[in-house]
């Protein structure tokens, strides 16, 4: 089976006025449907870069990209990027909010229009629909961030720390909440982060980067043997801090990661 | 004076109190102080402690607006300024923001114009007045491009570093959802930058009354700019500080206008 998104071999660096920074050094990996990666690595590794290139808002300077074995085309429609912060527009109402992708793309049908309502009274946020971003809680707001990537019905799902802004209780929670909608969905999904837990509890592969220029450490499958798989059981399972340790190591194996990044 | 003392038991009601007081005391003493300002001046005047020949006097400032309204003259001198200022204020907020968005699409073109922009807009726009005299006439057109010019540049860099400065995580969140430059103006950056295109109209406004007032004072037959001139040249000072209180109130006048504007925005967004 053809993955659903193959890296062959990217380098990425940044060009500034004071010199050349080297962010991504042959990184190649693959994700194949209905998987949920996670890649962790230290900050500013060049995590964020490495989703910026796969939704094609830059060009890697070689290497290959490739979506169901096809050459990426700029701004797939196929993929959907969840950015860290929620983003919802104060002059819009959720309801408008979460149609913005429809609105752009030109596909603001009566269909997608019963869609959006639908996905906003399945996650809970029906009664809100007319309410400004601001009345919702931090949780809800990335609800309803996620109806409007999932509205545009991406085959593949990249998420950039999406819960990072939030408070640690509501984050625990939000995670637990959105990861479990992602899995209900089928979707793909690449999660950038750097809480090592989100990744375990979330995820059925982590993928380590090392510091920058960021380059495939380690790939670290994971599987939970548990009835009801949702993120906050596998936070009390003991596999949890198995895996936590193997890929805690993996990191500081590299020498590099410092105790402040945890 | 307020409230009964059965309310002020709750520490709400006298938190309340205390602001209703606190904004009774400024609004009174605010009309007191006009007051008593009218209420010396005209005394002064009336007793010959100032002469009031040079100061005028309140009495003598509204009997002449009297009778300027019954030979309907006054209405023709505050009519022009007034349309003058409105034309000229609606041009430059129009061509601000135009002008603004073109700079922002042009990346380019904004860093070759800075410069250029920077100049005219600290050079004092009262030099031009004569040279517009010279090339549009003495008419209405050269006092609303003496308006604009006052007010146009600065309005154009400021809503220019405004549209600059929207969120750059917002415009790449219209890039993630496949949008593209334009989408990003007008989703992201028109409606974000509404509050400083209201400020920046709030700041137009006075200063086109400025900019007119300063045309009419070089080429103008009507007009309240005009009479001040026309006015301290025949010494009739009572036509003077009439013309000055009537574009004081028009400031205030067109400026809770704009006020009105951003009310109305803020109950909607």
């Amino acid at each position: 089976m053809t993955p659903i998104l193959e890296l062959k071999n990217i380098d990425y660096s940044y060009h500034t006025l004071d010199g050349e920074t080297k962010a991504l050094s042959n990184i190649s990996f693959s994700l194949t449907k209905g998987e949920f990666t996670a890649v962790v690595g230290p900050s500013g590794c060049g995590k964020s870069t490495l989703l910026s290139l796969i939704d094609g808002l830059m060009k890697p300077e070689s290497g290959e990209l490739l979506m169901n074995g096809e050459p990426l085309t700029e701004n797939s429609s196929k993929i959907g990027y969840m950015l860290q912060h929620d983003h919802l527009f104060e002059w819009r109402t959720v309801y408008r909010n979460v149609l913005l992708g429809a609105e752009i793309s030109r596909k603001l049908t009566p269909e997608i229009k019963k869609r959006a309502e639908e996905l906003l009274e399945q996650y809970g946020l029906k009664q809100f629909a007319r309410s400004k971003p601001s009345e919702l809680s931090g949780g809800m707001r990335q609800r309803a961030a996620l109806i409007r990537t999932l509205l545009l019905e991406p085959e593949l799902l990249l998420l950039d720390e999406p819960f990072s802004a939030l408070d640690y209780q509501t984050r625990l929670a939000v995670s637990d909440d959105i990861g479990q909608i992602i899995r209900k969905s089928g979707k793909t999904a690449l999660l950038v982060t750097h809480d090592l837990s989100e990744a375990v509890s979330l995820s059925d592969r982590v993928i380590v980067l090392t510091k920058r220029p960021a380059a495939v450490a380690r790939i670290v499958p994971i599987s939970f043997d548990l009835e009801h798989d949702t993120p906050l059981i596998r936070r009390n399972a003991p596999e949890f801090k198995t895996y936590f340790n193997e890929i805690w190591k993996e990191l500081n194996h590299d020498g590099q990661i410092t105790e402040k990044t945890v | 004076m307020v409230k009964s003392p059965k309310k002020r038991s709750d520490g709400q009601e006298l938190f309340l109190y205390r602001l209703r007081r606190h904004r009774m005391i400024v609004c009174a003493a605010r009309i007191l102080i006009l007051i008593l300002f009218l209420f010396l001046w005209e005394v002064c005047a009336d007793y010959g402690i100032i002469d009031s020949f040079i100061f005028s006097s309140p009495s003598r400032i509204a009997l002449c607006f009297w009778e300027m309204v019954l030979d309907h003259s006054i209405f023709l001198h505050i009519g022009i300024t007034l349309y003058e200022t409105i034309v000229s204020f609606l041009l430059v907020t129009v061509s601000g923001i135009l002008i603004a968005v073109l700079l922002w699409c042009s990346r380019g073109l904004s860093e070759i114009l800075e410069p250029y922009l920077v100049v005219l807009n600290s050079l004092p726009k009262s030099a031009l007045a004569p040279l517009l005299i010279v090339w549009l006439g003495a008419t209405p057109t050269t006092i609303i491009a003496a308006g604009m010019s006052v007010a146009v540049f600065g309005s154009i860099m400021n809503l220019y570093t405004s549209f600059t400065t929207v969120d750059r995580e917002k415009i790449k969140l219209i890039y993630t959802l496949h949008g593209n430059r334009r989408h990003a103006l007008f989703k992201v950056v028109l409606p974000s930058s509404v509050p400083a295109i209201i400020s920046n109209m709030k700041v137009n406004i006075g200063l086109c009354l400025v900019g007119v007032v300063i045309g009419e004072f070089l080429a103008a037959r009507n007009g309240l700019g005009y009479l001040i001139i026309y006015s301290s040249q025949v010494f009739k000072m009572n036509w003077l500080l009439m013309s000055i209180v009537l574009l004081c109130i028009m400031a205030m006048a067109l400026y809770a206008v704009i006020g009105i504007v951003e009310k109305i925005y803020r109950k909607k967004f």
